[in-house]
């Protein structure tokens, strides 16, 4: 039964980058390391974590859109068949949705309606959910210069969900929106997964995750340290797991406000093993090994503390 | 000391609609004032003004009641958003840091900015620590005031407790004002005194 | 060695680069063997005239039995010299003018753009013409006509550079520092506009070059008596249709490598200074 929920898993997704380093000297620069995650239908999960710690190469690599000079391992599966690029190419758009982070992903010289309709759907329908994102009539027959950001921003996501997507993959959908509008986004990404579509959503804002996701993955240094129910984070950091976590719900504004020393150690000086050993309370020998994902108190953690 | 804005209004030129009206606070010294509300009230923009990035279209910024110096060091220094845009991709970390002034180790120390950062190139440096530097190099013994422009919004929640918990600490020493400009109320009423929402006292009238 | 470590020395940076300097070589090697030629070698010799190429002539020789490789030689190091000249004056020229008109705007910008449009507007070829008639031809005549023609590009891309790091964050923040402008163009400005001017510059070469001898051709250029690709090739026009085709190739080939070559090392810096070229 838990295999057939299962839409997206990713099983030690390693994402690496063929870079030059100074003058003629080229390198790999390891940006997502072992991460494991699972996007069951009827769920939405956030991922949560920094900007720039490599986020969005996540959707990326899901959904093959990385750059040549990237290096993938690891298993991709959708609905447990592995998602290699010509599966992509035959789902994306219809079976899976994707929300870029940029506005730019708009064609700049197609109209707007005709980008939305794309190739499966009818006028009808976008004219339907331009309504439901309060964009006016005539907002179809513009180009993508004469919106604004906003409009844009809702251009996207109504292009995402028109297809009733199985899986809809959201980066950062929200920044530019209004608050009416980001909740109505959220709220509609809500529905969706009630209907049984799949949302992961890439967010650095984490008090929007805790008010729409059902599950939050904490990504940090280029893996997902810890995925756990939204109500553990909700409640605190004793219900959370790793040391990370914890941490993180404690530097909140709205908690102790108390930071962390340190830093995100930097792609390409990473540490062996546990990525987060060096700021950690807990440290001891084990975490100088690789440290793998288990299930802990029903969600998932990368700690060998944990309890 | 005092930083003032009085009966500020902007607006790029005489086609386009006003971004703000009428606008008026007062930060005194070492005070630490946020300003909240939601994108589109001109929180940007007012920013810029107070820290004499531009000039209002009437009104006025004054320091000590006086306008601010338009050539020199100004005593009213701004942090960015984005601290990768705000540093010289072609420079070393020590070079950017040391521009206006040279701080010292235990300036240094406390920021937590390391020494063997000073010879890297800003790309390689993450967003937080980037930031670090960014506010070291702005905290010159003549700054008396810091704009602070949605400085965390793009850094990790550890990293903005880190951030703010070391400007706490460097305003209360120095009697610096701080102006927060910020999205997230809960962070507005951690960090500051006095949080103004922008909304109601900006006269303008919005329009869909 | 294992295969890795090849890869490693033979990425595209490092191909990149040797072409550019396989490029740089051939040119240098070639305006400084001109410059310290025997003129003898070149020198008139009636017994020997209109000899098809063979081992002792590799170019054959033209109607006064002058050798034509020699010639070759001789006239492409002269052609440079007066290319290199008019790029080096017109690319100051270029970097003067887009820095002034994008640091202080209002009607210096505005002038310095008319002037660009001005000079885009007019047929190149006959600006070249009348700057270099009526400067008496000759030498100067054409490295000044050459000079003052081939700015306008490059001002418009150094404009548009300055323009862009003018509003940097960075560049703002230094003036709030305390930066004087000059302070801020030397520091700031300078380095980030050095590349894609050095890029345009040697990209200028070959108009440069190409433009001299075809002004030379047309009889507006360079004196006859002097070796230059643009006399070999309006000379070689008399005998072409007499079959003595080597007048035209050789030097014709000569011109068109040495033009393509800086083309080459222009677009290949271009792809080693491209920040984004760290991903490649």
């Amino acid at each position: 039964m838990k295999e057939s929920q299962c839409i997206l898993s990713v099983e030690d997704l390693v994402v690496a980058f063929n870079m030059y380093e100074k003058g003629f000297k080229k390198k790999d620069l390891e940006v997502i390391h072992k991460l494991s995650l699972e996007v069951n239908r009827g769920e939405i999960i956030a991922v949560v974590g920094s900007s720039g710690s490599g986020k969005s190469l996540l959707a990326h690599a899901v959904l093959n859109l990385l750059p040549k000079n990237a290096k993938v391992s690891g298993n991709i599966s959708y609905k447990g068949k592995t998602l290699d690029a010509k599966v992509c190419d035959k789902i994306l758009g219809r079976e899976i949705a994707f929300i870029p982070q940029s506005v730019d992903y708009l064609d700049p010289l197609m109209k707007v309606e005709k980008q939305v309709r794309g190739i499966f759907s009818t006028k009808e329908r976008v004219h339907q959910f331009f309504n439901r994102y309060g964009l006016g009539e005539d907002t179809g027959q513009k180009y993508p210069f004469q919106l604004s950001g906003g409009m844009a921003r809702r251009v996207l996501i109504s292009s995402a969900v028109i297809q009733n997507p199985e899986l809809i993959i959201a980066d950062e959908p929200t920044p530019g929106l209004n608050i009416e509008m980001a909740m109505e986004t959220l709220n509609h990404f809500r529905e969706l997964a009630d209907a049984g579509t799949a949302v992961l959503m890439i967010t650095h804002d984490i008090d929007l995750a805790l008010q729409v996701a059902d599950r939050i993955a904490v990504f940090y240094a280029g893996t997902i340290v810890e995925s756990a129910p939204t109500a553990d984070f909700l409640a605190g950091k004793e219900a959370l797991r790793h040391p990370y976590s914890k941490a993180f719900i404690e530097a909140l504004p709205q908690n102790e406000f108390k930071p962390l020393a340190g830093t995100q150690p930097y792609a390409g000086n990473l540490p062996t093993g546990c990525l987060f050993a060096d700021r950690c309370a807990h440290r001891s020998e084990n975490c100088i090994k690789d440290v793998a994902m288990r299930t802990v108190r029903g969600g998932d953690v990368r700690c060998t503390h944990a309890t | 000391m005092q930083l003032k804005a009085e009966n500020v209004c902007f607006r790029y030129n005489e086609k386009t609609p006003w971004i703000l009206k009428d606008v008026s606070l007062t930060i005194e010294e070492g005070e630490r004032v946020a300003i909240v509300g939601p994108s589109g009230y001109g929180k940007s923009t007012l920013a810029r003004l107070l820290a004499g990035y531009k000039r209002p279209s009437s009104g006025s910024i004054l320091l000590d009641e006086k306008h601010l110096p338009m050539q020199g060091y100004n005593p009213v220094q701004m942090i960015y958003q984005h601290p990768e845009l705000a540093v010289n991709p072609r420079w070393k970390m020590g070079q950017i840091l040391n521009e206006a002034w040279h701080p010292d180790r235990e300036l240094l120390i406390e920021m937590g900015i390391e020494e063997s950062w000073m010879t890297r190139w800003p790309q390689e440096l993450s967003g937080g620590e980037l930031q670090r530097f960014c506010i070291a190099r702005a905290l010159g013994p003549e700054t008396k005031y810091l704009i602070c422009d949605e400085i965390t919004t793009m850094l990790d929640v550890i990293t903005q407790a880190q951030i703010w918990n070391l400007l706490l600490d460097v305003s209360k020493k120095r009697k610096l004002g701080l102006l927060v400009i910020t999205h997230n109320i809960a962070l507005a009423n951690k960090v500051c005194t006095r949080v103004i929402d922008l909304p109601k006292i900006n006269r303008i009238d919005r329009i869909k | 060695m294992t295969k890795r470590e090849w890869n490693l020395s033979w990425n595209r940076r490092t191909k990149v680069a040797l072409l550019a300097g396989i490029a740089t070589l051939y040119l240098v090697g070639i305006f400084i063997w001109g410059l310290c030629l025997d003129p003898a070698l070149y020198g008139v010799n009636y017994s020997e005239k209109l000899i098809a190429p063979c081992t002792e002539h590799w170019f054959g020789t033209d109607f006064m039995g002058r050798d034509m490789f020699y010639r070759c030689i001789k006239g492409l190091s002269n052609s440079l010299i007066v290319g290199v000249l008019a790029a080096g004056v017109s690319s100051i020229l270029a970097l003067v003018l887009g820095i002034t008109a994008a640091i202080f705007g209002g009607w210096i910008d505005k002038f310095v753009n008319v002037c660009v449009d001005l000079c885009m507007g007019l047929p190149h070829l006959v600006l070249l013409i009348l700057i270099s008639f009526m400067l008496g031809k000759g030498t100067r005549g054409v490295t000044i006509a050459v000079a003052l023609t081939h700015w306008p590009g490059l001002t418009r891309i150094v404009r548009a550079e300055v323009m862009q790091v003018r509003s940097a964050q960075y560049v703002q923040a230094a003036y709030k520092m305390g930066k004087t402008k000059v302070q801020v163009a030397v520091t700031h400005i300078m380095p980030h506009v050095l590349p894609s001017y050095l890029i345009g510059l040697i990209l200028l070469f070959p108009h440069a070059i190409m433009h001299e001898a075809s002004i030379t051709f047309l009889g507006f250029g360079l004196p006859k008596e002097m070796p230059a690709i643009g006399v070999i090739l309006s000379e070689a026009m008399n005998h072409i249709a007499m079959g003595k085709w080597w007048l035209a190739l050789f030097p014709g080939m000569m011109l068109l490598i040495a033009v393509l070559l800086f083309d080459v090392i222009g677009e290949q810096l271009k792809k080693l200074w491209n920040p984004t070229s760290g991903n490649e």
